[in-house]
């Protein structure tokens, strides 16, 4: 159940070695594969979400944040949720409706609570519940800050902007980190967003951070700077990753040229950036524990029992 | 005697002295105005960092809250009129109401969403409104709504500081400025107060402090006719209650309930299992309201033993300004007595 999990990769991302850094993204890497290959099998159950291409987002963030601070993630979420150190078997639980899930199974896919995690699936709606959450923070003078992820396609919601005005006007402790993988579902942003997202920041005062990379260490640098700067001015702070995501939105839904994709992706993959730093032998023994470790998480998991529905319904009398 | 709005504006003070996790958050509800209807008048200057004047986003504002509730806090939020409802209804239905089922109970939302509905005021289509409807059987919210009989303070207090879930208190703008009823005022009656159990709908949500006021004229025949209504309309339906009595010697059993939802069939049921007969009575639209659903859930549970039903509602139009359209529109007094008087 909740919050009994073992924080299990918790240990490994948080030393911030290249060996432990590269493990972390290695494992969403393959646990996302992981989904995509058994979706058509029925193991898995309702929707997901891939983060394939955009690891080293998740990992060089929460690479840098303490155990008190929240995480507010959105629909994308299952690199998120592992960089945070959740566990792997109550993750593929969670996607195959189990007992055993994240939330029970409640939850599914895009919708998880853990320790100071939490996501949602509409798109901005998180937006002002992590501001909120970063001013309960300030109110209580913890120290503790938000980090709130969210794409480009959120940026069509209204209610982001009426957070981010509030953020700025409370000052409120929270970094919102923008993913901009330059797609939305299937609509490329030039067909659906109007003028630059930094500018979105820059109108409501918050500073704001552009990067273009893959590279898990030059986003870890920018990441760790950020939070600082959020925690020790407790006021609001946004970074823009330009980002590529390799997969499709949800599953078999790409409607891209494969062969654009491909060219993007033999530049911009956060596993060969970051991979290409350790000795071959070091790396391949990595991945063989990963998958494993994957393997082992998966079986375990199809082993958990289904949830009852357990309700003391009244009868009418 | 304190009229409703010193009784809302009292438990506001009381709690915000005694719970430090209590914040106020809405719109130009700071003093001197002290918010549109003036429920918060006062508090910013008594407690002026926990009363937070928000910019008008009524979306925004309502999820800040929430953010604040699963951190702790005990925010109450006012919404300045019940018609922007509406803003709020993705925050409220896909985020507060879902965050404790989908969480699988791990995290609680004690938010307090306050907001005057109603007519009766000239303010037109978009200013006069009942929309508590829109939210009544949306699993995980709780709605309350006071009246003048008992204590509206009281209600709102434990909404606050005893609820730890989301709360829809709904309040009416014609409300406010109406004496609290007093035990002589009410003399005349006989009243039951029951806690209702709202069996068959409360799966999600604990019943707590929400009474229903069950009323009769006392040393009188015993009634022929269960009305039903909350809010302001109880106002009405008392005074129908009366002139059914003196002018035309039917006598009815009222029940007032002040939660809304989940629905609060007992104490309706049980006047109803005596008289075979139910009008409903709300300000809202008829179709798909309160009243509909109460009577669907009679009808299932007492089958034949339910002889008459009928529903008082506004019409479903638009609310005009003008003061004799919104007159034709809204319910009345005399809508009431002449469903009551159909079924005789």
């Amino acid at each position: 159940m909740l919050g009994e999990h073992e924080r299990g990769n918790l240990k490994t991302s948080k030393l911030s070695d290249n060996q432990s850094i590269y493990r972390t993204i290695y494992l969403i890497r393959r646990f996302e594969e992981k989904v995509l290959e058994e979706f058509p099998s029925g193991r898995f159950y309702g929707t997901t979400h891939t983060y394939i291409g955009q690891e080293a987002n998740a990992v060089g963030i929460l690479n840098n944040i303490q155990p008190e601070d929240i995480v507010v993630s959105n629909h994308r979420c299952h690199g998120h949720f592992l960089a945070y150190g959740g566990n792997i078997q109550a993750l593929f639980a969670e996607l195959m409706g189990k007992e055993n899930g994240v939330c029970a199974g409640r939850g599914g896919s895009q919708h998880l609570h853990w320790n100071n995690f939490y996501t949602n699936g509409v798109l901005g709606g998180t937006v002002p519940i992590a501001t909120g959450m970063a001013l309960a923070e300030k109110f209580n003078q913890s120290g503790t800050i938000a980090i709130n992820f969210l794409g480009d396609g959120a940026f069509g919601e209204g209610v982001v902007y009426e957070s981010l005005n509030m953020a700025s006007l409370w000052n409120a402790p929270i970094l919102y980190i923008v993913e901009n993988n330059h797609i939305a579902q299937t609509t490329p942003i030039e067909l659906n967003l109007a003028g630059k997202i930094a500018s979105r920041f820059e109108a409501f005062d918050i500073p704001t951070h552009e990067l273009s990379t893959s590279d898990v260490l030059e986003i870890s640098a920018i990441a760790l700077e950020h939070i600082l700067k959020v925690r020790t001015e407790s006021k609001p702070y946004s970074l823009i990753i330009n980002t590529h995501r390799f997969g499709p939105h949800s599953k078999g839904d790409d409607t891209r040229d494969p062969k654009i994709i491909a060219k993007i992706r033999k530049v911009n993959d956060p596993i060969e950036i970051h991979g290409s730093r350790l000795p071959a032998n070091l790396r391949q023994k990595i991945e063989r524990d990963v998958n494993k470790s994957i393997d082992h998480a998966f079986h375990a998991a199809l082993e958990d029992p289904s949830p009852e529905l357990n309700l003391d319904i009244k009868e009418v009398n | 005697m304190p009229n409703v709005l010193d009784s809302l504006n009292t438990s506001l003070r009381d709690v915000m002295a005694q719970d430090q996790r209590v914040f106020i958050i809405g719109e130009d509800i700071l003093d001197p105005y002290g918010g549109a209807f003036k429920v918060t008048s006062g508090l910013s200057s008594s407690f002026p960092k926990r009363v937070i004047s928000t910019p008008i986003s009524e979306a925004g504002l309502v999820g800040i809250a929430a953010g604040m509730a699963l951190r702790g806090l005990r925010p109450v939020v006012e919404i300045m009129f019940g018609d922007f409802f509406t803003l709020i209804a993705d925050q409220l239905i896909n985020h507060i109401a879902k965050f404790r089922w989908m969480y699988n109970e791990k995290v609680n939302v004690p938010i307090v969403i306050r907001t005057p509905m109603g007519g009766r005021r000239g303010y037109g289509p978009t200013h006069s409104q009942s929309l508590e409807k829109l939210y009544l059987g949306i699993p995980g919210i709780r709605i309350l709504s006071p009246c003048t009989i008992g204590d509206p303070g009281k209600l709102l207090t434990q909404a606050i500081l005893d609820d730890d879930n989301p709360v829809l208190f709904i309040e009416n703008k014609l409300q406010y400025l109406l004496n609290l009823r007093t035990k002589e005022s009410l003399a005349e009656f006989s009243i039951r107060d029951d806690i209702g159990d709202g069996f068959g709908d409360d799966l999600l949500l604990p019943v707590s402090y929400a009474p229903s006021y069950t009323l009769r004229l006392a040393d009188s025949p015993s009634p022929k006719l269960t009305i039903t209504a909350y809010g302001y309309m109880a106002e009405i339906a008392l005074e129908a209650v009366l002139r059914l009595a003196y002018e035309e010697e039917i006598f009815t059993e009222l029940v007032i309930p002040t939660q809304l939802a989940p629905f609060q069939l007992k104490p309706i049921i049980t006047s109803v299992k005596k008289t075979h007969k139910l009008v409903v009575v709300e300000e809202g639209g008829r179709t798909l309201g309160w009243g509909t659903e109460i009577l669907a859930s009679s009808i299932e549970i007492l089958g034949k033993d339910l002889e008459y039903a009928k529903r008082v509602a506004g019409l479903n139009l638009p609310i005009p300004a003008s003061a004799h359209l919104e007159e034709s529109i809204l319910p009345g007094v005399q809508d009431i007595i002449a469903a009551v008087r159909k079924s005789f």
